[in-house]
């Protein structure tokens, strides 16, 4: 990934050793994955990240590869070595029936895995804040604000700032960071983009964030991973990453087919349907998502999700 | 038509389409006819059944000798065999579900989508509460009381009700499959979706009455075997001399009491939302289905190690028997155990990292999960230090006991990675996820209990299992399951879903074709062993160990006679150290006779259990399907067997000196006429469960 061609940098701070050991890891990783070459399957994910999230997500997937070959390696060569080596038939071999500790071997045992679990929270704690989904991403361009709403078997997002809605198809600007606000009209469900970012939840009555972005225009598919009734696996959606040209027009596209998001089509929408065809709304009722939110108002709970940023 | 309504009718909301055969009948679709033959099934097994019984006569003797028995060993097979039973439904739908998705790449398949949520949820369902629990439940019940030199458990006739209330819920959901539908929900059952309002009809309500028996079964266990290992242990078996098995069993007693209980208020707080229309999950009212989702995974994680932990007592004994050695790090492995027991509840919120908590919380909450993984390492080490100047035999127990070994270790690197918030938002919910607690489960656990069953088999019944269908159904579950769940991992990584019914990603398709070659081969590997047992059963003469001890293992279980006597021991042991029958052989004191033999008093059957069992399911069923004069009849029948047993007086019966020593004597002339049998041919007919003492020490 041409990481210095982004527009933006992400905060996450990396020595250049980090980056030595990330290149190294990622060469190794992907060295082991090679027998699964050829394996398009691994482009529709993490693996083929189309964006600075995924990217970095891939990144320490691949550190965190490589630091766990030397959890694996030990047991997977000493386990057949020593039952091949002390097998019943091997009457060379040592025999020591009631020999059952050592200090030194504990030692050995119990610390490593220590070691490496504390390497491994410094790396978790450090990446857990640097990829938070709240956590706006540093840029140069203010972000595109984007409410999505789950819905049973569909997604709607409402741009309050261009006052035009779209079902099923997610359009914004590549390079420019996306601040996602969540919520749900229905049951629990999970917002992913595998290519570009992880997941969130998304629940009724509540909001929760997701900040993303793309490096380069293209098309990238999004999905609603919590199960969610039998229209589950039809609730997949478009994501577009536009030049600004092709956004802009995406837009006027919207408000030139005239269709109004008002509660009565949202009420529509809402009811459980599979979705054919992706749908453009020109402009939107105000107060729409907060109305939506308030429809499942869960009360006392309401601040959740207010943590951040 | 009102809901509450139907309570008053005779029978509730129970109607002819609630039959999945009248169902085909209008429907005849591939999905509609697969359910119809499953119900089929359920109904023409329930008559075959019942018409053996009847044909063989065999109704009284299941009654007297099984079913009313609290012998802790005899309850103890019974739940390896609903364990058994169990297995195969829910392996057979696993299969059902990767046939379905290889199909369905870009087509329908031949399984509808609600059809395919019901064999998810009860897949889940049936594999976690009514396969596993089951299985582990029932070794720990056969095995502890055996290791630890007791008579029986602490409480007979609750190990009786815990084992019949654990059926009845596997009963219901048996029953599902012919009268209505199950939930579709998941084996977690989420709501707002399995709330009223998405989920009307009875599925969620089985989910819950059966979840809600098998929780209150596991935690009456639980309470049972920790009061079993605390208090029956016999003379001079101190807590650090007991076998591993009994410490795992006692970890996981201690975590069934503190982790179940959450789930059983889940379950109940679910049944006030639907049935009283609560708003506790919902979010209008003020409820919050967030509370549900910390409740359930309070259990849930924990449960992972009510799971894990009594294959890792297994495994112990299995590798420290097969490596003829003692366990290395016996003190290490016990006090990693208990702390995997303590940390297990400090880890539940990694299920749900993706539900918008501060990065703060998410990232403690990571790594006190991967800090579970320094005692799971430490465990692994042990095992392999065992083996260190050992003499290892290849064994069928001991080679699940190696895969498990190397598979499970896979399995935790991936449990690291998810163990990590950034990477598990990536593949949350995906297959890769599902691919995840497979690999951990099935050898951590299902290895665990195939390799128990294999290695205890001898011990009770007499006779060993064939070696060779042994091997092959090892052969069959390793290569099953890294065919059926490698490439779920790949899957995963490629953004799959999880519980898709149809997939639209044509580059998925040669993944999900090797995965479900994987699923028939561990189908194969099912098969194996119930040949293994057919073929066993059938040849069992020759392979007969009435000594006692085919494998010249170490712990005092394999000092008695193969099957043991009712009452485990003609005299209750004395143990001096840890392994006390491996120094009694190295001494040259085993198989001596007691000096005096005493009359002894054993629990004389009772019918409280299977009353109780059967009539806390019938007024589950009426619940489910809103039949008032049911649950009503149900709910009062479960107390009279136990109001009645009160009055009983005469619930002993003893078993006269005389005939303890007479049966002890025949055993014991056995053992010193027959010839004992070297480890090279432990597997051979020439064994008859006497061991000849290992040479002496090789020099390094």
């Amino acid at each position: 990934m041409p990481e210095t061609a982004l527009p933006y940098t992400l905060s996450v701070g990396r020595g250049s050793w980090d980056r030595s050991v990330a290149r190294l890891a990622s060469s190794s990783a992907v060295f082991a994955l090679l027998p699964l070459g050829g394996c398009s399957v691994l482009d529709h994910g993490m693996l083929g990240a189309a964006g600075p999230i995924a990217d970095q997500t891939r990144s320490l997937f691949l550190l965190v590869c490589a630091i766990l070959v030397f959890v694996a390696a030990p047991v997977l060569l000493l386990t057949p070595i020593f039952a091949w080596h002390y097998r019943l038939s091997n009457t060379k071999s040592a025999y020591r029936p009631q020999w059952g500790f050592n200090w030194p071997l504990e030692g050995l045992i119990w610390i490593p895995p220590t070691i490496i679990v504390v390497v491994l929270a410094v790396f978790l704690w450090r990446d857990t804040h640097a990829l938070d989904p709240y956590k706006p991403l540093a840029s140069r361009h203010s972000p595109i604000e984007v409410q999505a709403v789950a819905l049973d078997w569909k997604w709607l997002f409402i741009y309050p700032e261009e006052g035009v809605a779209s079902v099923d198809e997610l359009a914004f600007p590549a390079g420019r960071p996306v601040c996602l606000t969540l919520t749900s009209g229905t049951v629990m469900q999970s917002f992913f983009v595998p290519r570009l970012a992880g997941q969130i939840y998304a629940m009724a009555g509540m909001t929760t964030q997701l900040n993303l972005a793309a490096d380069a225009p293209g098309r990238f598919r999004g999905e609603n991973t919590q199960f969610n009734g039998t229209g589950f696996q039809n609730q997949k959606f478009a994501v577009l990453a536009q030049s600004d040209d092709d956004y802009a027009s995406w837009i006027a596209r919207a408000r030139a087919g005239g269709r109004t998001l008002d509660p009565a089509a949202y009420a529509v929408l809402a009811t459980r349907s599979i979705q054919a065809e992706p749908i453009l709304f020109g402009s939107v009722a105000p107060g729409l998502f907060r109305s939506i939110l308030g429809q499942n108002d869960p009360g006392l709970h309401a601040a959740h999700g207010h943590h951040a940023p | 038509m009102s809901e509450g309504g139907h309570w008053l009718t005779l029978f509730g909301r129970l109607n002819l389409r609630a039959f999945p055969f009248v169902r085909a009948w209008e429907d005849p679709t591939v999905s509609e006819l697969i359910g119809a033959f499953a119900g089929a099934l359920v109904v023409v097994g329930a008559f075959a059944l019942v018409a053996l019984l009847t044909w063989q006569r065999w109704w009284g003797r299941l009654f007297r000798d099984w079913l009313t028995s609290l012998d802790h060993k005899k309850i103890g097979i019974m739940y390896v065999v609903l364990a058994g039973v169990m297995l195969s439904r829910a392996l057979v739908e696993a299969v059902l579900m990767r046939a379905q998705q290889s199909l369905a790449v870009d087509a329908p398949g031949i399984v509808a989508p609600e059809h395919f949520a019901q064999l998810f949820s009860t897949h889940g369902t049936i594999m976690i509460f009514f396969m596993a629990m089951p299985f582990l439940t029932g070794l720990i019940n056969y095995v502890v009381p055996l290791q630890i030199g007791a008579r029986d458990v602490a409480f007979p006739l609750l190990n009786s009700i815990s084992l019949m209330l654990t059926a009845g819920g596997a009963g219901l959901v048996m029953i599902s499959l012919a009268v209505g539908e199950f939930s579709t929900g998941g084996w977690s059952g989420y709501p707002p979706y399995t709330g009223k309002a998405f989920q009307p009809g009875v599925g969620p309500d089985y989910w819950i009455w059966a979840i809600t028996l098998a929780s209150l079964g596991t935690t009456m266990s639980g309470i049972n075997i920790a009061a079993t290992v605390y208090k029956k242990r016999c003379p001079g078996l101190h807590l650090t001399r007991m076998p591993l098995f009994c410490w795992t069993a006692l970890c996981t007693a201690i975590l069934m009491i503190f982790a179940t209980p959450p789930l059983t208020l889940a379950t109940a707080l679910l049944a006030l939302d639907r049935y009283l229309d609560f708003h506790v999950f919902t979010n209008d009212l003020g409820g919050n289905m967030m509370n549900y989702v910390n409740l359930f995974w309070l259990f849930g994680h924990p449960e992972v190690y009510i799971l894990i932990l009594p294959a890792f007592g297994v495994f112990s004994e299995v590798i420290s028997a097969f490596s003829s050695k003692e366990l290395y790090g016996y003190k290490s492995l016990a006090v990693a155990t208990m702390a995997i027991g303590v940390l297990s509840f400090t880890v539940w919120l990694h299920h749900f990292f993706t539900m918008g908590q501060s990065a703060d919380v998410n990232a403690v909450f990571g790594i006190a999960t991967m800090t579970i993984s320094i005692p799971t390492g430490v465990k692994i080490y042990n095992w392999i230090w065992t083996m260190f100047r050992g003499e290892v035999r290849f064994t069928a127990p001991m080679l699940f006991a190696l895969a498990f070994i190397v598979t499970f270790v896979l399995g935790g690197l991936t449990g690291i990675m998810l163990a990590i918030p950034p990477i598990d938002y990536v593949v949350h919910n995906t297959v890769f996820l599902v691919a995840h607690f497979h690999n951990m489960l099935i050898p951590g656990l299902l290895y665990g209990m195939i390799a128990g069953y294999l290695y205890w088999f001898p011990k009770a019944f007499g006779f060993r299992l064939s070696e060779v269908w042994g091997k092959i159904a090892f052969g069959c579950w390793v290569s099953g399951f890294y065919l059926a769940f490698m490439p779920l991992y790949v899957l995963g990584l490629g953004g799959m879903a999880r519980r898709s019914q149809a997939l639209f990603e044509p580059d998925y398709r040669p993944w999900l074709l090797v995965a479900v070659c994987g699923a028939f081969l561990l189908l194969a590997g099912l098969v194996s062993l119930f040949v293994q047992l057919w073929v066993s059963v059938r040849d069992r003469d020759v392979n007969r160990v009435p000594v006692g001890d085919p494998w010249d293992a170490r712990s005092l279980e394999w000092s008695v006679s193969a099957p043991p006597p009712e009452y485990n021991f003609a005299t209750i042991p004395q143990v001096d150290r840890l392994d006390p029958f491996y120094w009694r052989k190295e001494r040259g004191e085993a198989y001596r006779r007691p000096e005096r033999y005493d009359d002894i008093v054993m629990p004389r059957n009772s019918w409280v259990g299977p009353l109780v069992g059967l009539t806390a399911t019938v007024c589950a069923f009426g619940l489910v399907w809103h039949i008032g004069w049911l649950s009503i009849l149900g709910f009062l029948g479960i107390w009279i067997p136990v109001v009645a047993r009160s009055f009983v007086r005469d619930i002993h019966r003893t078993i006269p000196a005389s005939e303890v020593e007479a049966t002890d004597r025949r055993w014991l002339d056995r053992a010193h006429t027959v010839q004992p049998v070297p480890r090279e041919r432990e597997t051979e007919p020439a064994n008859l469960g006497l061991a000849r003492p290992f040479p002496p020490q090789v020099p390094v």
